[in-house]
């Protein structure tokens, strides 16, 4: 026990082959796919008795075939619904388990052969999970970081010094973990990722379960480090906010592929087509017959909403300013929260119930 | 390439002292529940010399200090319960086996899959941290036991020789009991819960270790098939060392073995946790 880590470290030191060159992508997945063995736990005393002899189980395919490319740099959004296996591909890319089929590398090393050399030029942060002493002050975690990253001890207290100020949490160094607030928390997890400097950056969904100024906060600092440091980030959430904040490039996964890749405006354009047009009506008019424009979706005199197919707008528009008087015209996408939830139920609708993973079957061991 | 090798050598040292230096500050975050703690463990002893003093009253109405019990007169006994207390002061690892399991179905586990850090490792040097402020505490209260107790050690202090081996005997009890409960803890990979096990483990260890009653009172074949099993190394063999139970070439091959179930559990906590990762990964993570 006693010194096989140090052991490993020389021979992959040893053998070091530059395996990463800057005309490779820095991340690489191929054909990428993962399915787990669940056990089929059928209703019942008699199942259940049934099922201490004889056990069914079932292949769940959390990631089937994913493919993608990562430039050094970007800023990536793993979006889709619960159980579409976001956080399977974050946790295949962090080596925390085995693909089933397909390769990937990060920064040139294959992430589940868990080599030290790659652990310490990466991070995973999980926003529901805690990597901090709970009963003892974050600096003391933040000290064994820097034992097992091997951190010198000035660049050390440069980056702690840097990342305490950014994310303003200086004087909450000396206190139990376990008496910050959730927000506070979090960004101590954060500075735990960054002590090292990790090139690569997972984050799975950072700012579930904060306040909107914490979620703000956390937005603000992310954006302004990936920015100063160039470092690539694939990021997880549910909130919209982070990702339009945030990420340039959006990868949509639901049912265990990839449905859309490209930026977040492009998602309405590809998966909506209507827009929603509102209207001021000038007084003593009506909304009668409008209709006939498209559906309405919201009437509160003087105003009215109503979605329009993209490619009747101005047809509609015409139409409209000639027959009625307007005070004020505005033509706006339809929610972006709507058309993701559009999109996947529109992807689950395919196959609904043959082979939908679901995120806790994929988070039990 | 021998002074990089050096060099990840100390840095393996330094990890390692870092682990234990927070882990030793994480328990006395708690200081009071532990102070308590580490105090009450000393109750027992009270009610276990009254049960001894009923038995050889029975033996002996007349005089219960002259009555024999498979050659252990009543002082035998108490001082004999009293090394199985330093033993399994050592030997002991609560909590350990289920706080592996609890990593493992929780997935904190995926902190040492992601860290450079090893989880087997770490677990190793948080317990000796928790050991040295257990010692801390305790020191004293076992001095004064002692103490209090001389009467009963009628062989007084051993030779330095059985002392060394006796001290030696302590510390590798300490890494024989840390990677069995290791083991069990990490069979959490296969079963979502490991209490029923070590429940199991813990009454055997209770009877064949020794903790309640020094082996070479059983009767053959249960003596020889108790000799042969590593628990006893967890108890009785130390306290029999004291005692000069053990002695020349018995003792020089019961120390080989202690050293060699110690090994053959450290090897197997290793491959039990490389199987687990992979079997982890293969139903969720």
């Amino acid at each position: 026990m006693l010194f096989k880590e140090t052991g490993n470290v020389a021979r992959v030191r040893q053998n070091a082959i530059p395996r990463y060159t800057e005309r490779m992508s820095i991340i690489q997945i191929d054909q990428l796919a993962k399915s787990y063995r669940v056990y089929q736990k059928k209703e019942g005393l008699r199942e259940a008795l049934r099922g201490l002899w004889h056990r069914e189980y079932k292949e769940v395919d959390a990631v089937k075939q994913i493919s993608l490319r990562v430039e050094p740099g970007e800023f990536v959004a793993f979006l889709g619904p619960n159980g579409a296996g976001k956080t399977t591909t974050l946790k295949l890319l962090s080596g925390v388990i085995y693909p089933t089929s397909g390769t990937a590398t990060v920064m040139g090393y294959v992430p589940w052969e868990r080599s030290l050399d790659y652990r310490r030029r990466f991070a995973l942060v999980m926003g529901q999970k805690n990597q901090l002493w709970w009963d003892l002050p974050a600096q003391e975690s933040f000290r064994l970081h820097q034992q097992i990253y091997k951190i010198e001890a000035s660049e050390f207290q440069k980056t702690l010094d840097e990342l305490t100020s950014l994310l303003t949490v200086r004087e909450l160094l000396g206190r139990p973990v376990r008496e910050l607030s959730l927000g506070e928390r979090m960004k101590m997890e954060l500075i735990a990722a960054l002590l090292h400097r990790p090139e690569v950056l997972f984050l799975d969904e950072p700012t579930i379960g904060l306040d909107v100024i914490a979620q703000h906060n956390i937005q603000q600092f992310l954006k302004f480090y990936q920015a100063e440091r160039g470092i690539t980030i694939l990021l997880t959430s549910h909130y919209m906010k982070d990702i339009a904040a945030l990420c340039q490039r959006v990868v949509v996964i639901a049912q265990g592929q990839i449905q859309y890749d490209g930026s977040l405006s492009g998602i309405v354009d590809s998966f909506s087509g209507d827009k929603i047009i509102t209207l001021q009506l000038a007084v003593g008019q009506t909304d009668a017959g409008l209709e006939r424009f498209g559906q309405l979706e919201k009437v509160a005199m003087p105003r009215v909403s109503f979605r329009c197919p993209r490619n009747e707008v101005s047809k509609s528009l015409a139409e409209i300013l000639s027959n009625y008087q307007i005070d004020d015209i505005a033509v706006e996408d339809p929610p972006l929260e709507e058309t993701i939830a559009k999109l996947f139920t529109h992807v689950s609708g395919d196959n609904v119930d043959s082979n939908a993973a679901s995120d806790s079957v994929a988070s039990k061991p | 390439m021998s002074d990089s090798r050096s060099q990840n050598l100390l840095d393996g040292f330094k990890t390692r002292w870092m682990i234990l230096r927070i882990a030793l500050s994480e328990r006395l975050a708690y200081r009071g529940d532990f102070v308590l703690g580490t105090l009450m463990r000393f109750l027992p002893i009270i009610t276990q010399i009254f049960l001894w003093w009923a038995i050889f009253q029975s033996i002996n109405p007349e005089d219960p200090n002259a009555g024999r019990l498979s050659g252990y007169s009543f002082q035998d006994m108490v001082a004999y319960y009293l090394l199985t207390m330093v033993g399994r002061a050592f030997s002991s690892m609560p909590g350990l086996s289920s706080s592996i399991a609890t990593k493992i179905r929780d997935g904190e586990i995926k902190k040492f899959l992601v860290q450079p850090v090893d989880l087997i490792t770490f677990l190793f040097w948080s317990r000796v941290a928790h050991k040295i402020a257990y010692y801390t505490i305790s020191t004293l209260p076992f001095a004064l036991v002692f103490f209090l107790c001389r009467s009963y050690f009628t062989l007084g202090w051993p030779d330095p020789w059985t002392m060394a081996a006796f001290v030696a005997s302590l510390f590798l009890s300490f890494a024989l009991g840390f990677y069995l409960e290791a083991c069990i803890g990490l069979v959490g990979f296969w079963m979502l819960e490991v209490s029923s096990l070590l429940f199991v483990y813990m009454l055997f260890q209770f009877f064949l270790s020794g903790h309640m009653f020094p082996l070479d009172i059983l009767p053959e074949p249960f003596l020889s098939i108790v000799s042969f099993l590593p628990i006893k190394y967890l108890a009785y063999f130390p306290a029999a060392v004291f005692l000069g139970k053990v002695q020349g070439t018995q003792l020089a091959m019961d120390m080989g073995m202690l050293l060699a179930w110690t090994i053959f559990f450290f090897v197997m906590s290793q491959v039990i946790y490389r199987r687990g990762l992979k079997h982890y990964s293969g139903y969720g993570g």
